[in-house]
């Protein structure tokens, strides 16, 4: 199975490869991606030498371009689908039926993976994505099953990629109006969750309190560890309890399950985590490359020194082993 | 967390030194990082009119950079001063994140690290330097003179017995 990591900027990008990835996504500095962060992602320039060095040490270049266009505005993800055929691309990862659609016209030969924003997460979707634009590829939903998986796999004409580690997205992805709802931004139209420009962490005296616009996402009393201030790992209160509605801040590791994984179908093992530091892509790449030469009882140390890296310093298997509350 | 490594006893005499020295030393390394990294601030973009403090909660010192006027800083803890945003933690955290050897959400969600103010400015930041490829110890160097193999050698043995510390 290959391993697809993730980098922001090409300095990422330079450790994602030397640690042993097989492929590294990256993106585009606009909204055409779903990583659209401050002093993130990759220049026209910047792509180019990293395809270029990805390519000398047999590693693949897949660009995301998994937003959602903006109508009057499709020229915006046109020409970074252009560039990044121009530039070499391995494959794009796309969201959008109609950049779909462009992308397989005007660049038949264009490997095209179905990113997991497009919300396929059953065989008739991803078929229908494979016969009318010849995906290759679907990313699946941070929401299925490894049962789940399976049965997809056997029903589908394309290659299957999944989440193994990193971020963990409870939600419908590219579906999700959460972020919009508290701040008008989300990540399918502007490639941010939670955007950084109405976040704010304030004390209160030894609480640290996070806030995303008008609402307040968590409190965190002192050295309690802490997670992202998205809204579906906010610690609300419900009728008279006081607790997490959605999902804990914690994030996904699933390397446990490879070969569950591997018999289901899936070809491609996914690191998330673009917005994070060199420092994490090193390290997380070359312990899960490490895990995957390594024989099952051997893994468990191995993962659990990625613990302390992770949201919230836990990891869950999520619900590829769901255990609803 | 409480840094206990071989830059503890400096770290006790820099607060006795006068500001003024503390400044012209800080600056010094800013400009030969600048020197060194052209374009270090490029990632920040409109962030760049921006004022950012770093504070080493090991030392009662706030750094100030305004990076639009190539600038840095120096004021006591104690003192007033004004920043669009801000990061603390301990120095050694401080320095690995400069040099990108610690990823700054990690240390953020075991709180080793605060961040404070704009967080689109913050993030811009932290991106820039993460993806500056800095390395003290060689950076340093340049200003060794004959000596560079001698401070390099120096540097990185302190650097890696501080970041054993905190790894």
């Amino acid at each position: 199975m290959e391993l697809i990591c993730p980098a922001g900027t090409p300095a990422a990008f330079r450790e994602a490869v030397d640690a042993g990835a097989d492929a590294v996504y990256c993106g585009f500095r606009d909204e055409t991606n779903a990583r659209n962060f401050p002093g993130l992602n990759f220049s026209r320039d910047e792509l180019h030498d990293a395809i270029v060095y990805a390519r000398k040490k047999g590693c693949m270049t897949f660009v995301a371009l998994n937003t959602f266009m903006r109508a009057g505005d499709e020229e915006i993800w046109y020409s970074a689908a252009a560039d990044a055929v121009r530039l070499g691309a391995d494959a794009l990862i796309l969201a959008d039926f109609g950049l779909m659609a462009h992308v397989r016209e005007q660049y038949p030969e264009q490997r095209l993976h179905v990113s997991v924003q497009a919300s396929a997460s059953n065989p008739e979707a991803i078929n229908f994505l494979v016969e009318a634009f010849d995906a290759k590829r679907v990313v699946l939903p941070r929401t299925l099953t490894i049962g789940d998986i399976a049965r997809i796999g056997r029903k589908v004409k394309c290659e299957i990629e999944v989440f193994v580690f990193g971020g963990l997205c409870v939600m419908a992805e590219g579906r999700c109006s959460l972020s919009s709802y508290a701040t008008g931004k989300s990540p399918n139209m502007n490639g941010v969750c939670s955007p950084a420009s109405h976040v704010r962490y304030r004390q209160d005296g030894s609480d640290m309190v996070s806030e995303l616009g008008t609402y307040t996402i968590n409190r965190f009393s002192h050295g309690e560890a802490a997670g992202y201030p998205t809204l579906c790992k906010g610690r609300f209160d419900i009728g008279d309890a006081r607790g997490y509605a959605f999902e804990d801040p914690v994030s996904l590791d699933v390397m446990g399950e490879i070969e569950a994984l591997k018999d289901a179908g899936v070809s491609a093992l996914k690191i998330e985590g673009r917005q994070r530091g060199k420092a994490y892509v090193a390290e997380v790449v070359s312990t899960l490359r490490q895990v995957l030469a390594t024989a099952p009882s051997g893994r468990g140390p191995l993962l659990a020194r990625l613990r302390a890296l992770s949201e919230g310093q836990k990891t869950t298997v999520g619900a590829y082993e769901k255990r609803w509350r | 967390m409480q840094i206990t490594s071989i830059l503890a006893l400096p770290l006790k005499a820099v607060p006795l030194m006068p500001l003024v020295s503390i400044e012209l030393v800080a600056s010094r390394l800013f400009k030969l990082l600048l020197s060194a990294h052209g374009d270090m601030f490029e990632r920040l973009g409109t962030y760049k009119s921006n004022r950012f403090s770093f504070a080493p909660t090991d030392l009662p010192l706030i750094f100030l950079i305004e990076p639009h006027l190539l600038r840095l800083k120096v004021v006591r803890q104690s003192e007033a001063f004004t920043a669009d945003a801000g990061v603390e933690a301990p120095l050694v955290m401080l320095l690995a994140l400069l040099e990108g050897r610690c990823d700054a959400d990690a240390l953020f969600f075991s709180r080793d690290l605060k961040v404070i103010g704009d967080m689109e400015a913050m993030l811009a930041m932290r991106n820039a330097l993460d993806d500056c490829d800095i390395d003290l110890p060689r950076d340093l160097a340049r200003i060794g003179g004959p000596a560079a193999p001698i401070v390099h050698r120096l540097a990185v043995e302190i650097r890696s017995r501080s970041l054993r510390e905190i790894q």
